[in-house]
């Protein structure tokens, strides 16, 4: 292990995130709320240990596997901590670990709360809550790297364990290029929707805290109905329809951008995405009809509620709660599959629930014909076997390690509903989950144990578990001769 | 500059580590998705999965926009037909690796008929390399800069030698001779030294001079430059041949020891004046009776690593002055070069080092001065020939009142065809050709100002 260069990585990417605390500091002192130290704090504690580690560069860079990941873990519970400082220190949220666990949340874009009354808080705080999500959204260390700039080779590892999906796609020969291409497309949509958002009468603050949200897949609402709050079809629309495009793999705008749509016309996850969405929405259409009486009223809650769930944003305009079981069952079987590889979105990825489907498909069929010989194929192209058994094993270590959270989770003593659907919601980075986590809920009445799993659970799903399984395995730990 | 290059190879993944540590964008394509995936993993480049033919993967690998299209893919068809193709495509430039000895016999139709910019025989450049080495056997290793006027050579300081102990102003104003020492390498560090640079025993000096001097110069220090007459090569592959040739033409008897048959049938019929023996030159009593006590110089350049170290550490015990180890696969191979006893080749470095230098001069001549570039000490200092074109802050003063920047030597400075070592009193002028050594990365000549 390369400590020295661990400590520079996580060192650089505190001084960005200290950067970038600058915003709410502005806003704080726009709307005259007296908290400033409650960001300079944190700016300057962020600072003085980032300048502190990262001002000369390690004379040896070598990094390997390992490294990135501890890097990246490390990273990301180091500004969790950091970026939930302004919330204690301003007294907005008293306990420090509902602050971490709050930051985490916002950061893995998962927009769980242990807040009970948003309405009451501070305009920046609301501000830098919304703001984690979007830097979240796309990664902290993508950010980083998009910014200043890097000439170290092994960035790739670092990329990996931050960017979603089985396969990361580099659309230029360069991480930075590739990643700036992303981020000013990622910046043009959500200027895009705070636009819409304000041409249906949303206020400015509200219109950008909401794109945040949206654009991070996060969900971190600043009224306690969420976007229900506006009742308006149009607003409605709007955030669905873009939380549903920053779902989509990222890669297919620049292909659309350089005109080639063959390849977008290609690519099935895309497609099967998209074909998820409309079978999803009309099933529950159909199944609440008899609770909002009209088609339009019915489709309306159904596509927001089935784009924010699968896009893993958390945003409601209904308490799905209230929904007959199908639509309940239906929209926590979402919450696994999540968006696609390589856009904002939480969950499994589509890519990897299209992946295991098809190996699952030929299992059977091998049952049936030991002798046939089959392979995956997804975009007309054959998987790599290498990558079919990753995204199985994926799986498997998902899954337990889902088990073993909702083993920890069950000491709280609540009910089934509650226990399990916390853990598949933050673990997915949605949200809301069902009972008395449901859209009109909070996490707030879990135990401190719970919270800490639970904030764990978020930044595992946000980064696809193996950096944080690596970060607490001891044998990485063992300093060599 | 956009590189696009064809095989995930041995010199593929070379030139991709090389032109991705010159921060140019780097694409790669190669048919084997493992391949791809484990450069993308250790490289900051892009990587295209496809057969480099097929025009839809060109286009995937942006060849529009491509500067320069290199194929080194292991088959010389395969390659001439992608850089062709790539060309056609709208590369602005193509290289390719063709080692078949026909079709290098026709490389200028060669190059003219397929609008093939760069063609290079990585075989007969390392074959090149040796034969220079076995010129000048005092040094590890030589390079020639301005048409083979300047020599740079690289050569270990033994316990023994005058130099010992001694700075190099010392040194220069004992023997008062015009040679000139760029760098030293010491250990894991290399030093761009100045005149109270205290030489060591074991430090690796590079120094440089015009051959003459350099001759002389080895000579007063008590490095004796005996000529080497005879060698003996083991192996006969492609590297043997082209190096027979060579250094039969500049007048040493030349073995090749060879252990198949057909092989040395081949050869004995084009290369009447070499001594073909058939056997195993890993065989101690083969060597002996093929004179391995009475024989000047040997190079090892069998197809494994292994058994050439093998033979160049028996081939020294045995008090042969000069031995030259091929070794394919660098890893281990400064271990040897650590004792300062061999000189190793790299075939691969080599041909990386052609398309480097190519590549390059290439962007340079768009803008700057640049001529050639070799590196030297590793990779981790440069020597970079530059032609003076225009008035500046450089050609207006004496040397001793221009402010370099530190890690910068200006080595040669060659006018109207001659040589002028530079000290505190010469001046640049336009026009003239300069040499210089630096650990820092140099695009223009204005660089080297402090």
């Amino acid at each position: 292990m390369n400590f020295r260069m661990i400590a520079y990585s996580v060192g650089r990417i505190l001084t960005v995130i200290a950067a970038t605390m600058l915003f709410p500091l502005f806003i704080s002192i726009y709307y005259k709320e007296n908290i400033a130290s409650a960001y300079l704090i944190p700016i300057i504690i962020s600072v003085a240990i980032g300048a502190l580690v990262s001002i000369k560069a390690p004379k040896d860079k070598s990094l390997f596997v390992r490294d990135g990941m501890v890097i990246v873990a490390l990273s990301w519970i180091i500004i969790s901590v950091i970026g939930g400082l302004p919330f204690f220190i301003s007294r907005e949220i008293p306990s420090f670990v509902d602050c971490f666990f709050e930051t985490a949340s916002g950061f893995t874009t998962t927009g769980s709360t242990i807040l009970t009354d948003v309405e009451s808080m501070r305009r920046s705080i609301l501000f830098w809550r919304s703001f984690t999500h979007w830097l979240g959204g796309m990664g902290v260390l993508v950010f980083t790297m998009a910014i200043l700039s890097a000439k170290d080779t092994r960035t790739t590892y670092m990329m990996r364990a931050e960017m979603p999906g089985p396969v990361v796609g580099k659309i230029a020969s360069k991480w930075q290029f590739s990643i700036r291409i992303l981020y000013m497309i990622y910046i043009a949509l959500t200027a895009l929707e705070t636009i819409f958002l304000l041409l249906g009468g949303m206020p400015l603050f509200d219109s950008l805290v909401h794109a945040f949200g949206t654009a991070g897949t996060g969900g971190f609402g600043i009224k306690n109905l969420s976007i229900g709050y506006y009742n308006s079809a149009y607003i409605d629309y709007v955030v669905a329809i873009f939380m549903m495009l920053f779902g989509v793999n990222f890669n297919i705008y620049y292909l659309l951008l350089i005109r080639k749509f063959a390849q977008i016309r290609g690519n099935d996850e895309i497609k099967f995405y998209l074909g998820v969405i409309a079978a999803v929405t009309v099933i529950i259409t159909f199944n609440i009809m008899p609770i909002y009486h009209t088609f339009s009223n019915a489709f309306r809650y159904s596509f927001f509620q089935v784009s924010s769930i699968v896009t893993t944003t958390g945003y409601s305009t209904a308490d799905f709660v209230t929904w007959p079981m199908l639509s309940q069952i239906l929209l926590v079987l979402l919450m696994f599959m999540g968006g696609c590889a390589g856009s904002t979105g939480g969950g499994m990825k589509v890519i990897r629930v299209l992946i295991l489907m098809k190996a699952g498909i030929h299992a059977v069929k091998k049952a049936a014909s030991p002798r046939s010989v089959l392979s995956v194929k997804t975009d007309g192209k054959k998987v790599e076997e290498t990558i079919v058994r990753g995204v199985l094993a994926y799986f498997v270590v998902y899954m337990l390690f889902m088990a073993a959270s909702i083993l920890i989770i069950s000491l709280d003593n609540k009910d089934f509903a509650t226990t399990v659907t916390s853990v598949i919601s933050v673990m997915n980075n949605i949200g809301p989950g069902l009972s008395e986590v449901g859209p009109s809920g909070n996490y707030s009445g879990f135990s401190t144990l719970s919270k800490i799993v639970m904030s764990i659970d978020m930044l595992a799903g946000r980064l696809e578990l193996y950096p944080i399984l690596v970060l607490f395995s001891p044998h990485i730990w063992k300093r060599s001769k | 500059m956009n590189v696009v290059i064809a095989g995930g190879g041995k010199v593929g993944r070379k030139l991709v580590e090389d032109f991705n540590n010159e921060g140019e964008n780097v694409i790669l394509i190669d048919i084997v998705q493992s391949v791809c995936e484990r450069v993308e993993e250790s490289f900051d480049v892009r990587c295209v999965n496809g057969s480099a033919t097929a025009l839809e993967t060109l286009n995937e690998a942006e060849i529009k926009k491509a500067d320069l299209f290199i194929a080194v893919t292991e088959n010389d068809e395969y390659n001439a037909l992608c850089a062709v193709m790539a060309k056609k495509a709208g590369a602005a430039e193509c290289v390719a690796r063709v080692r078949n000895r026909i079709y290098f016999k026709q490389l200028d139709f060669m190059r003219s008929a397929l609008g093939i910019d760069l063609i290079v025989n990585p075989e007969y450049a390392t074959a090149s390399e040796i034969s220079r080495m076995l010129r000048f056997p005092a040094a590890i290793n030589t390079e020639t800069f301005a048409k083979g006027r300047i020599e740079l050579i690289e050569f270990n300081v033994g316990e023994d030698n005058a130099l010992c102990n001694h700075a190099i102003y010392e040194i220069y104003k004992k023997y008062k001779i015009r040679v000139l020492i760029c760098a030293v390498q010491r250990g894991d560090d290399v030093f761009i030294p100045n005149g109270d640079f205290i030489i060591m025993a074991g430090d690796k000096l590079h120094i440089t001079a015009p051959h003459k001097e350099l001759t002389l110069f080895m000579r007063e220090i008590g490095v004796i430059q005996k000529k080497l007459k005879s060698v003996i090569l083991i192996g006969g592959g492609r590297i043997s041949f082209y190096l027979a040739q060579l250094l039969i033409e500049s007048g040493m008897e030349v073995k090749i020891i060879e252990c198949d048959m057909k092989r040395c049938e081949e050869l004995a019929e084009n290369l009447p004046k070499a001594d073909i023996v058939y056997g195993d030159g890993t065989d101690r009593n083969v060597l002996a009776e093929e004179g391995i006590d009475r024989v000047d110089s040997l190079v090892a350049l069998t197809g494994i690593d292994e058994e050439n170290m093998i033979i160049s550490m028996y081939a020294q015990t045995r008090n042969v002055d000069k031995i030259v180890t091929k070794i394919n696969r660098l890893s281990f191979g400064d271990l040897m070069e650590r004792t300062g006893v061999y000189s190793i080749v790299t075939p691969k470095n080599i041909t990386a080092d052609m398309i480097i230098r190519y590549a390059r001069a290439m962007k340079s001549a768009k803008d700057t001065e640049m001529v050639t570039l070799y590196r030297i000490v590793d990779n981790r200092a440069e020597a970079v020939e530059f032609i003076v074109n225009k008035e500046s802050e450089l050609t207006q003063k004496p040397l001793s009142q221009i402010r370099m920047s530190s890690n910068v030597l200006i080595a040669a400075i060659l006018r109207n065809n001659k040589i002028i070592l530079p000290e505190g009193g010469s001046t640049i002028s336009v026009g003239d050709t300069v040499v210089v050594v630096t650990t820092k990365h140099l695009t223009t000549l204005s660089d080297i100002l402090a």
